[in-house]
Formats: structure tokens, C-alpha cells, sequence
């Protein structure tokens, strides 16, 4: 059984279809690569998937469930997790709150009201920290991060809850190729633990991450193979030179 | 790298940092505790009785005004109508005692918790839990339509006294004490203020305050984490209720009766500026802003009797204009408003490290 498995999405804003029928699949431990040229409907998929918009058709199912009307808190709580395309760190916190705010985010808020696991989850906390290169700057405010930085602390505070699947928009966007490097190691020790979809426009860095890469084209599945596969179809060669 | 003021060298000074507002605390504390005593020994009896019962007024407006900052300073949601718990349990308190002769703070107290609890969760009912997520104009409009009903009934009602409102000839007891004006009811009400307030300190500062800081600077963003935020703002919206309510019981006996103002669009708005004024999104702040405020009002009113509304209006405006952060973002920088919430057990042991 597939983890995640999005069947048929069709996405309508008004008078414009931006996904039409797309079909994904994304196996346990595998890092799937989700590429496209600009408005082909990558971001909006991710979003079905997490739960920020709502299908107008189709079905999402999450190991074996359906969750197609279930919130984004709800399929958060089930185990995925989604770093955003623009980072959302919240500025004004410490980088350690950040990482604390998304490593405690099971718990109800009784439990949260006590502080029941401040100190149960302060290694959780320094572990994320020292492996997103962060533990330096863990009383920093966010806010004061470098753009890679806060790019890796989005990343950080993703995969502090363990989850199952991890949907990442442009990871690597707006960074120096170094940060991309960095990012790319930073990334690839996870895949013993979690799957992952990752939207990028950095074909390079995509087709070195990923197992299986799907190409999205006027939302629609152009083509969906191993990245040896894919850099060798004509009609994704044909859809980039003229489209890109 | 360069643009961090902290890490290894910004231990220390994050330490000192955070404790400006420890020692508002801790001096506000200080004069409380002891004015009575102060007064006593400065004025005569009879002007020293005065201050007593103006301060606990402030005292209980305190606990008014801190209700308002749980709900919008922590909770982030706009309440117009915090006033609709604190008239409105003081409305049932008086009722009780006038029909009833219900007077024993062990009776009257939990009551008047329970009514604001209970009042401010119908009204979360009707304005936060919805499919999608209230705005901050819904909320404050909702809010407000349910104070001006009920200032409204109020009026209109003869069972509660329409304009006029119910007195309470009734002192408030505990056992055979009675508590009338003065520095029993004094210590009361600081007494209250005191616990409720490190209530809400150890709240906002726990795991829960630091959702409500996530919720307040991104609502959207945090529910990917899996919180249910419409959860917390009931608890807080509630909770603020109860805090209100409590002080409107409080105000009942002490000021002798209930009127329809009190629970209606004055009031709340009143407990909006001494927020504004305070400083919205810390705790002192709010019972800063009642001090001084109602001081001012008094001071202002005794010199300047025609025109001090316009004078207080235009204070008030200066300091919301240019400091939105009120009173106390003079003070205190805007990392220590917000706060930390890590936790700090071992923290020499950790310093090795970072």
C-alpha cells in the first residue's frame, strides 16, 4: 500500500483549472520529486495534499485512509508535515521556540497549560537545532536568521514531529548554491525515517534527491518515472524548451 | 552571520534582558502590599480611607483590564464586549443579594466566575467555533452587539432595575466578617488580583502561551502543525470571561450596586484602553493602564472639571498613536513582551555547547 496516494485532483479557482485530473503516488521511504513549468499546478497539488485548499474533485488517502475532508491540523496530527513555500518562521520567537512549537504540537492543551514537557523535549529541541546547523543561534529570534538559515530551521521544524510524509515547497529557494549543497545533506538522512514531495524549480538539486520524479504540466501528469527516466523523455524536454 | 547579537556572548545579556518586567512586577507588588500602610502613616484617617477605596477599585478594574489582555493581548482576538461578563455577573450577584440576601463570598466569588464563564462561553460558541476560521471584525463587532443587548435589557427591564440598576445594601461576608469599603475589601481584592495574576503569568508563559504567540503572529501557519486553534481561543475567550465575571462580582459589593452601563459598550471599551494604554500583550501592562488611567480620570476631573475628557481622550491618543506597545513599551524592548519559553533547567550545563 502506497502512503499517499492523490487520485483524479481537479482544482478550479473560478475560470481557471489549475489541476486537472492529476494522479500522484508516493511510496514509503521514498523521496519523490514533483516538477513543472511555472503554473503547471505544482504549489497547488502540495496544497490539496496538506489540506491548504480543498479538491474540487478527486481523493487524497494517507496510509490507507481517505482524508480528502479532513483539515490540515487533522492530516498533520496523522502524520505529514508541510514546509511552506515562502518561509513562515515566526519571526518574533526564538529559533528554539519555533522548533518547541512544532516538537510539542501532538499534545492537547492541558498538558501544554503545565508545561508538562518543557524539559522532556529540550533534548528533542537541541537535536533539531545541531542537526539543521542552528544550536548557535537557538536564543536568536527567528527573525534575525539569514534566508538559508530560516530556510533550514522551515525544514528543521517539518521534520521535528517525525512525521510520515514530508511535503517541502521550494526548499531550496532564494539560496546561494552552497546553501543548496548544505541543503541537499541536510535532507538526505532523513529518507531511513520519512517519505518525502519535494516542488522545486532546481532540476539539478531535484534529480539528485529524488527517486521518482512526477512532471506536472497544465495540471495534468505529463510524465512519472526515475529521474534517468525523465531526463531522457522527449515530451519533457519538449515541454521544458518551450515552455521554460 | 554577522547580524546575531546573541549565541555564546548573548547568554548574559538575554538574562538581563528579560527582567525589566520582573521588576515592574515585583514594585507594583511591593506598593500594593503595603499602601494601606503607607496611607495610613501620610494622611489622615479620612483621606487615607479615600485612597483606600479608589485603590481598590483599581485593584478590581485591574482584574477587569487583565481579562481583556488574556482575551486580545494573549488570544489575539479583538473582544468589544468584555464587558457583557464583568456587568453581567455583577448584575446576578446583585440580583441574588437583593432577592435572596445571598452576601457570603463563598457563595457570591464562585458565582460570579461561573456567569462570566458561562457567558463568554456562549458568546465563543456563537463567534469562534465556526468552519472557518472568525475575523478580527467579526469578533469585535459580535462582541460588541452582545454588550450593547445586554446594556439595552438592562434598561428596559424593571425586574433589574431599568436605569437606575440594583443596589446592594448587602456587604459582602465571609463567616461573620462583614466587608464593607476599606482596607478589608482592600486586601480582598489585592488578594485576588494577586493569585489570578500569577495564574495567567504561569500561563502565558507555559508550552500554551507560546501556541497563542504562534497563533498571534501566524494563525495560519500553526494549524499545518496539527493545533486546533479555535480550541485555544475558546479556553482564552473563556477563561477571560471568568476573570471578568469574577471582577464584576467583586465590583458589585464594593461600589454598592450595578447599573446598565456597566455591562455595556463603555465599558468595554474602557477595559480596551486601559489595555492600549498599559501595554497590550503583557500582563503589568494591563494594570498599569487601569492605574493610570483612573488616576488620571480622578486627578484630571478635579482640576479641569469641563474639559477633562478631552484631555484624557487626547493622552490617551498620543500614547496609542506613538507607542503602540503602551506604557510599558517604554520599558520593556519588544523581545521581552514577547518572551521566552524555553526551558532553562541546566542552563550552565547547555552554555558549554552553544
Amino acid at each position: 500500500m502506497a502512503l499517499l496516494e492523490a487520485n483524479g485532483i481537479r482544482k478550479v479557482y473560478g475560470e481557471l483549472t489549475a489541476l486537472d485530473g492529476a494522479e500522484l503516488t508516493v511510496e514509503s521511504n521514498q523521496f519523490h520529486g514533483l516538477i513543472g513549468p511555472n503554473g503547471s499546478g505544482k504549489t497547488t497539488l502540495l496544497k490539496c495534499i496538506a489540506g491548504a485548499e480543498t479538491v474540487t474533485a478527486g481523493t487524497v488517502g494517507f496510509m490507507g485512509d481517505d482524508i480528502t475532508n479532513n483539515s490540515a491540523a487533522s492530516r498533520a496530527r496523522s502524520g505529514m508535515s508541510l514546509k511552506f513555500q515562502i518561509t513562515s518562521v515566526f519571526d518574533l520567537l526564538s529559533v528554539y521556540d519555533n522548533v518547541l512549537l512544532s516538537l510539542q504540537a501532538d499534545q492537547p492543551p492541558w498538558p501544554l497549560i503545565c508545561s508538562r514537557t518543557r524539559r522532556d523535549l529540550h533534548s528533542g529541541v537541541m537535536n533539531i537545532l545541531q542537526q539543521f546547523r542552528l544550536a548557535a543561534h537557538a536564543d536568536a529570534l527567528a527573525g534575525e536568521l539569514s534566508h538559508g538559515q530560516k530556510q533550514w530551521l522551515e525544514i528543521g521544524m517539518a521534520m521535528a514531529p517525525n512525521p510520515k510524509l514530508l511535503l517541502l515547497d521550494e526548499p531550496t529557494a532564494g539560496m546561494s548554491p552552497e546553501e543548496r549543497r548544505v541543503t541537499g545533506e541536510l535532507l538526505r538522512p532523513i529518507k531511513s525515517t520519512c517519505s518525502m514531495l519535494i516542488v522545486e524549480h532546481d532540476l539539478d538539486f531535484i534529480k539528485d534527491m529524488s527517486d521518482v520524479i512526477t512532471v506536472l504540466e497544465q495540471g495534468r501528469v505529463l510524465e512519472r518515472g526515475t529521474p534517468r527516466h525523465i531526463e531522457s523523455s522527449e515530451r519533457v524536454q519538449e515541454v521544458y524548451v518551450t515552455r521554460v | 552571520m554577522a547580524n546575531f547579537d546573541s549565541g555564546t556572548s548573548g547568554g548574559s545579556r538575554i538574562v538581563r534582558r528579560f527582567r525589566v518586567i520582573t521588576i515592574i512586577e515585583l514594585s507594583m507588588l511591593v506598593v500594593f502590599a503595603f499602601l494601606p500602610l503607607l496611607l495610613s502613616v501620610v494622611w489622615s484617617a479620612d483621606d487615607s480611607f479615600f485612597w483606600i477605596v479608589f485603590t481598590t477599585k483599581v485593584l478590581i478594574l485591574s482584574l477587569f483590564g487583565l481579562s481583556f489582555d488574556l482575551v486580545w493581548g494573549f488570544g489575539g482576538m479583538l473582544s468589544f464586549g468584555q464587558a457583557l461578563f464583568f456587568g453581567g455577573s455583577g448584575y446576578v450577584v446583585a440580583v441574588l443579594a437583593r432577592d435572596l440576601d445571598v452576601s457570603s463570598a463563598f457563595i457570591v466569588i464562585p458565582l460570579s466566575v461561573i456567569v462570566g464563564l458561562i457567558l463568554a462561553l456562549l458568546l465563543a460558541a456563537f463567534l469562534l467555533v465556526a468552519r472557518k476560521p472568525p475575523s478580527l471584525i467579526f469578533i469585535a463587532l459580535g462582541s460588541l452587539t452582545g454588550a450593547y443587548a445586554a446594556e439595552r435589557l438592562a434598561r428596559a427591564w424593571y425586574y433589574l432595575g431599568g436605569q437606575n440598576g440594583v443596589s446592594v445594601t448587602h456587604p459582602l461576608t465571609i463567616g461573620n466578617i462583614e466587608l464593607y469599603e476599606g482596607v478589608g475589601f482592600y486586601y480582598l481584592a489585592f488578594g485576588f488580583l494577586f493569585f489570578v495574576y500569577l495564574g495567567c503569568r504561569f500561563l502565558v508563559r507555559s508550552q500554551f502561551g507560546l501556541v497563542l504567540a504562534g497563533i498571534r503572529q501566524q494563525e495560519e501557519r500553526i494549524k499545518f502543525f496539527g493545533y486546533q486553534v479555535q480550541t485555544y481561543k475558546v479556553i482564552m475567550f473563556t477563561l477571560g470571561g471568568g476573570i471578568a465575571g469574577l471582577a464584576g462580582g467583586l465590583y458589585a459589593f464594593h461600589e454598592g450596586f450595578v447599573w446598565p452601563t456597566l455591562m455595556g459598550p463603555t465599558y468595554s471599551t474602557q477595559a480596551v484602553l486601559y489595555v492600549l494604554f498599559g501595554g497590550v500583550g503583557t500582563l503589568v501592562g494591563a494594570l498599569i493602564g487601569v492605574a493610570a488611567i483612573e488616576f488620571a480620570t480622578m486627578f484630571l476631573a478635579d482640576y479641569f472639571q469641563n474639559i477633562w475628557p478631552i484631555i484624557l481622550g487626547g493622552l490617551l491618543l498620543v500614547v496609542v498613536v506613538f507607542r503602540p506597545t503602551g506604557l510599558v513599551g517604554l520599558l520593556v524592548s519588544e523581545r521581552e513582551r514577547i518572551g521566552s519559553f524555553r526551558w532553562r533547567g541546566n542552563k550552565k550545563e547547555e552554555s558549554g555547547n552553544e
